[in-house]
């Protein structure tokens, strides 16, 4: 008997899964955020027990379970802790075109470092440990892309 | 811990676009090869395991869709989420648990989404997934973490995608075997610094079983047991920023329950064989260190030295580790698989001499967040 699978091409069903999300930022992350919007300022929560001070702002201590209740402000620069370039623009990803950073960075006052964006770095040569500065949207909406991304500090002389 | 043993274990081959077969067909091949192996019909099951990951499958409950292909019908039956390492530590609780066999499978069907989106979805919604970052992009920033805190260098974890794709010439089931030069991998393009092309593991699917059993049900079937002496497993921060990326605090934990199980005190010395989730090159290198089998920044010279080769005194994924095929959750317990049958001594043409003991790593998150640590032997 004649194989029936020999001739066959596999019908497969093409589909998207698009479900509307609505994500609380919760309290903390609300007032982290529209710290950055409505002023440019970064803060972050100080653990009363051991005194790290988290950037994002955490509520709670995950080292120590304690509530994390004291707010601090914090640089709008700080330390590259490391970095890399994506060379490949994922169109459905990407929000700057490629090639652009990824950095983790240490705000000045900041125990922790964050994730975010790197850019206009052309001109020099990314290194760990480098200074980098927040460069932020023109037209804030209350989001962490209200920062647009970060780049080599322009020492002032 | 009770002895428990992997009595039979299954794998399909690992392919790219495997559309000839739905993730429920791979699941059915994978566990008949278990059973097969183990010499067993499905009603000397007495439980049943799944793992399997919805968002990767585009389903709710994506696990109810191969209750049928693992025969769980009328049979106890749960489901872990997460890699085939975490998965088979709670199979191995389903036995000590009283029950006489545990049938664990996994399935990964990669090919049928885009990795990225996905990926992307394992990061914070407010504070990170706008930023577009996905698996690359952050193992990008934890191999530029390692690397520039111990010196480790692109052509070192270029070494070990050349050994990996070329172990897997040996191993039928891989996806990716070819012989490549460090020159090959150096000069394939970056996907995001340093991490190149050659230097990522592929988008697989697949999946595997494997059947466990208790010391009294062990010796009741057809294969050599291969017994469980030791297993841990450990979790990091999630956010990124509050690790320090360039060692896994939570491996070196993982790692250490399981050698205290195991009784082993110097695993760099007694541990025979290691396979790794190697799925960029240079996670080798890193959960090495972690394991324990080098100390902290010495797996470049590691690779260096050629001990971890096929031939070395150490090898490591001998099997062609991920590198050579990704089905992601059933890579961790292909891991796993592969110490089995080295240990038995059923691993083919690429069988290691001798082998005692061997060691299997697997993790779960970004950037390795949470590790999990096998320790396989073949005496009770």
């Amino acid at each position: 008997m004649e194989d029936w699978r020999a001739a066959q091409e596999i019908l497969v069903m093409d589909g998207r899964i698009k479900v509307p999300y609505a994500w609380s930022a919760g309290e903390v992350g609300t007032r982290y955020l529209e710290a950055i919007r409505d002023e440019r300022k970064f803060l972050g929560t100080r653990c009363p027990e051991c005194g790290t001070v988290y950037h994002v702002p955490r509520k709670h201590c995950p080292d120590c379970f304690a509530e994390c209740s004291e707010w601090v402000e914090l640089g709008s620069s700080g330390e590259l802790v490391t970095f890399t370039v994506a060379r490949r623009h994922h169109p459905q990803l990407s929000p700057l075109e490629a090639p652009f950073g990824y950095g983790i960075i240490k705000l000045d006052g900041a125990g922790t470092g964050f994730l975010h964006l790197l850019h206009e770095f052309e001109s020099v040569s990314l290194a760990s440990g480098m200074r980098v500065e927040a460069v932020f949207a023109e037209e804030p909406a209350g989001a962490i892309t209200d920062v647009k991304y970060f780049r080599p500090l322009k020492e002032v002389v | 811990m009770e002895p428990v043993a992997i009595i039979g274990a299954g794998m399909t081959d690992i392919r790219r676009e495997r559309t000839s077969d739905t993730y429920a067909d791979l699941v059915f091949e994978a566990c008949g090869k278990a059973l097969d192996d183990a010499g067993m019909t499905i009603a000397d099951v007495d439980v049943v395991l799944t793992g399997s990951n919805d968002f990767f499958d585009g389903r709710t409950i994506s696990s109810m869709a191969v209750m049928d292909a693992c025969g769980s019908y009328d049979k106890n039956v749960s489901t872990v989420e997460g890699d085939g390492t975490f998965g088979a530590a709670h199979a191995v609780m389903r036995v000590l648990a009283g029950w006489g066999t545990c049938l664990y499978c996994v399935h990964h069907k990669g090919s049928e989404s885009v990795m990225p989106l996905i990926t992307n979805a394992m990061f914070d919604p407010v504070f990170e997934r706008f930023l577009g970052i996905e698996a690359v992009t952050s193992s990008a920033l934890q191999a530029r973490a390692y690397m520039d805190r111990y010196g480790i260098t692109e052509e070192q974890c270029a070494k070990v995608s050349v050994k990996n794709h070329g172990n897997a010439l040996k191993n039928p089931v891989a996806q990716l075997a070819m012989e490549i030069s460090v020159d090959d991998v150096m000069s394939s393009p970056y996907i995001s610094d340093p991490i190149k092309l050659l230097d990522c593991s592929p988008v697989s699917d697949g999946a595997s079983a494997i059947v466990l059993a208790g010391r009294e049900r062990a010796g009741a079937f057809a294969r050599k047991p291969v017994w469980v002496k030791g297993i841990g497993y450990n979790c990091d921060a999630f956010h990124l920023g509050d690790r320090d990326l360039a060692r896994s605090d939570a491996l070196a934990a993982a790692a250490k329950k399981a050698y205290m199980d195991a009784g082993i005190s110097e695993p760099a010395t007694e541990v025979d064989i290691a396979e790794v989730s190697d799925v960029f090159s240079y996670m080798e290198l890193m959960w090495l260190e972690g394991l324990g089998l080098c100390g902290p920044g010495e797996g470049g010279a590691l690779i260096d030295s050629g001990r971890t080769a096929a031939g070395g005194d150490m090898p490591v994924n001998v099997s062609g580790g991920c590198l050579s095929g990704n089905p992601v959750l059933v890579s961790g317990l292909n891991r796993i698989i592969e110490c089995a049958l080295q240990v038995r001594g059923d691993a083919g043409a690429r069988q290691v001499e001798g082998v005692g003991t061997a060691v299997a790593q697997g993790f779960n998150g970004p950037c390795g967040q949470s590790q999990c640590v096998w320790v396989l032997g073949g005496d009770v």
